[in-house]
């Protein structure tokens, strides 16, 4: 009897590795066609004074990348800062784009006011992929933050770590979910869909080495700042005509 | 070890035992654990293959313009730098089957406003209306092309274009000024208002026609032009549309 048994459950052992093994094989990956990471290394140029707050790129994200609708899941969004005449500075994320959000401000208290999108800054010295328990977080080649969904345990650790709130847990996978540059596109020489979609061209992406390109344009004629630069997360993001009240 | 069988020397068992041990070590190294586990590049290059097949649902806009002549007419107005998608959606699936998808076609106002809806926060020169006194009800595509918008008349009167400097006027202490008390209008402004532009008042005389002590209008508030901050011209710090009373 023992040893019935005993070949009943290494034949299962046996078996159940045997297709364990087979199913890693398979999602085993080659990179993709026609596209070598290596001649890549992309960043993103944001003009403050062209954003006009619509929520196009919004909209487009979640619509490109299955973002869920609720108005807390964002891989991007965009805030308005209102800073008020005694000073005190108010930001707003504008949701739904624009509506309802208009009626709160007393125009006549603005000293000033503007939009500022914000998305994942896919920082050169990225905290979220150090704090990463299990190494489910990494930079790819040319230059992308990515989340491994099948790896993530969904500890939530990089949420708390990124200083630029970029990341959220997705409700259905319930992992950690992130702007990636829309990395599918990418790969398909397109443009992140917020830069295809914004109607003033506040978005502007490239790739950080190139010589002449929309991007190298933006970094030479403007005076550019990053956010939160004192924690030296390097982010790829950089902003032109950035009011100092920006957080 | 009850289950030693008597036969077996305790010396030998305790081999098998040990080589049991590293049998099963090994097949848990080489078959239970998946390589994407112990090799890093693996496990990165299955990442960045899943993200890679993940759908395209914005087609970009310079597929648009092999079939669509409307882009021709596009590429000369306000327009212009707009992608196809912004809006009329994610048209994807309208490339690959143009027959049977058609891309949404917003012919609503609130469409419009989202981008056009009078907003402070906006970057002022942005083309904004607001909607409760700009034709309510009036779908925007009646009187505007939205391939290439422009207004669908010559303005008659200034505030057609300048809503937002009008409204403002309206309640200051200038309300009762015309527009060419202070700026004077070319012909060729109202229907080329970027190419030729209205004048502004060139100096502090101007504003002291009104304002100054020595001038003839009664309700002004006064000043002397000589002493009130001499290097500045009134515009740097009163808004002409706006004037502060304190």
């Amino acid at each position: 009897m023992m040893r019935r048994k005993f070949f009943r459950k290494a034949t299962t052992v046996l078996v159940s590795t045997g297709l364990l093994a087979g199913m890693w094989k398979k999602a085993r990956a080659k990179t993709p066609e026609g596209y070598d990471p290596s001649l890549h290394y992309y960043g993103m140029g944001i003009q403050i004074d062209k954003c006009i707050g619509c929520g196009s790129c919004v909209e487009a994200c979640k619509s490109e990348n299955n973002v869920p609708r609720e108005p807390f899941f964002f891989r991007t969004w965009v805030e308005r800062y209102i800073i008020r005449k005694d000073g005190e500075a108010a930001v707003q994320n504008i949701d739904e784009r624009l509506a309802g959000s208009r009626d709160v401000i007393n125009e006549k208290e603005i000293m000033r006011s503007f939009f500022v999108p914000k998305l994942c800054n896919q920082c050169d010295n990225p905290p979220c992929v150090q704090v990463c328990p299990v190494g489910a977080t990494f930079m790819t080649e040319d230059g992308v933050i990515l989340v491994d969904s099948e790896r993530c345990i969904g500890c939530r650790y990089c949420i708390q770590a990124c200083p630029f709130g970029a990341r959220y847990i997705h409700p259905e996978t319930m992992t950690a979910d992130k702007c990636t540059f829309c990395y599918h596109r990418l790969t398909r020489e397109m443009l992140p869909a917020c830069v295809e979609v914004c109607p003033t061209q506040a978005r502007i992406f490239g790739d950080v080495r190139s010589k002449a390109s929309p991007l190298a344009r933006f970094k030479r004629m403007n005076k550019l700042h990053v956010l939160k630069p004192s924690l030296n997360t390097e982010p790829k993001v950089s902003y032109s005509e950035l009011d100092g009240e920006v957080r | 070890m009850k289950s030693k069988p008597p036969w077996i020397p305790d010396a030998l068992w305790r081999l098998i035992v040990a080589f049991a041990i590293i049998i099963g070590a090994v097949i848990v190294v080489r078959m239970l654990i998946p390589p994407a586990m112990k090799d890093s590049a693996i496990h990165y290059a299955s990442t960045v293959e899943r993200e890679t097949i993940k759908p395209v649902r914005y087609a970009g806009s310079s597929i648009c313009a092999d079939c669509h002549e409307e882009f021709e007419l596009k590429k000369k107005g306000y327009h212009q730098n707009l992608s196809c998608e912004t809006c009329h959606g994610p048209s994807v699936m309208h490339t690959e089957d143009p027959g049977a998808v058609k891309p949404e076609a917003p012919r609503k106002r609130e469409f419009c406003a989202h981008c056009h809806i009078y907003d402070p926060s906006r970057p002022t020169g942005f083309p904004q209306i607001n909607p409760a006194i700009h034709n309510p009800l009036k779908p925007c595509i009646s009187c505007h092309n939205p391939h290439d918008p422009k207004p669908p008349n010559v303005p008659e009167e200034c505030r057609a274009c300048h809503e937002e400097i009008a409204r403002t006027k309206a309640v200051s202490p200038h309300v009762m000024l015309t527009c060419t008390t202070c700026h004077t209008v070319p012909r060729g402004h109202k229907t080329s208002p970027r190419a030729v532009n209205a004048t502004i008042p060139a100096g502090r005389e101007f504003c002291g026609g009104c304002h100054s002590d020595d001038s003839k209008v009664k309700d002004a508030p006064k000043i002397d032009l000589k002493t009130h901050n001499e290097k500045y011209v009134c515009w740097q710090c009163h808004y002409p549309h706006m004037p502060e009373l304190d």
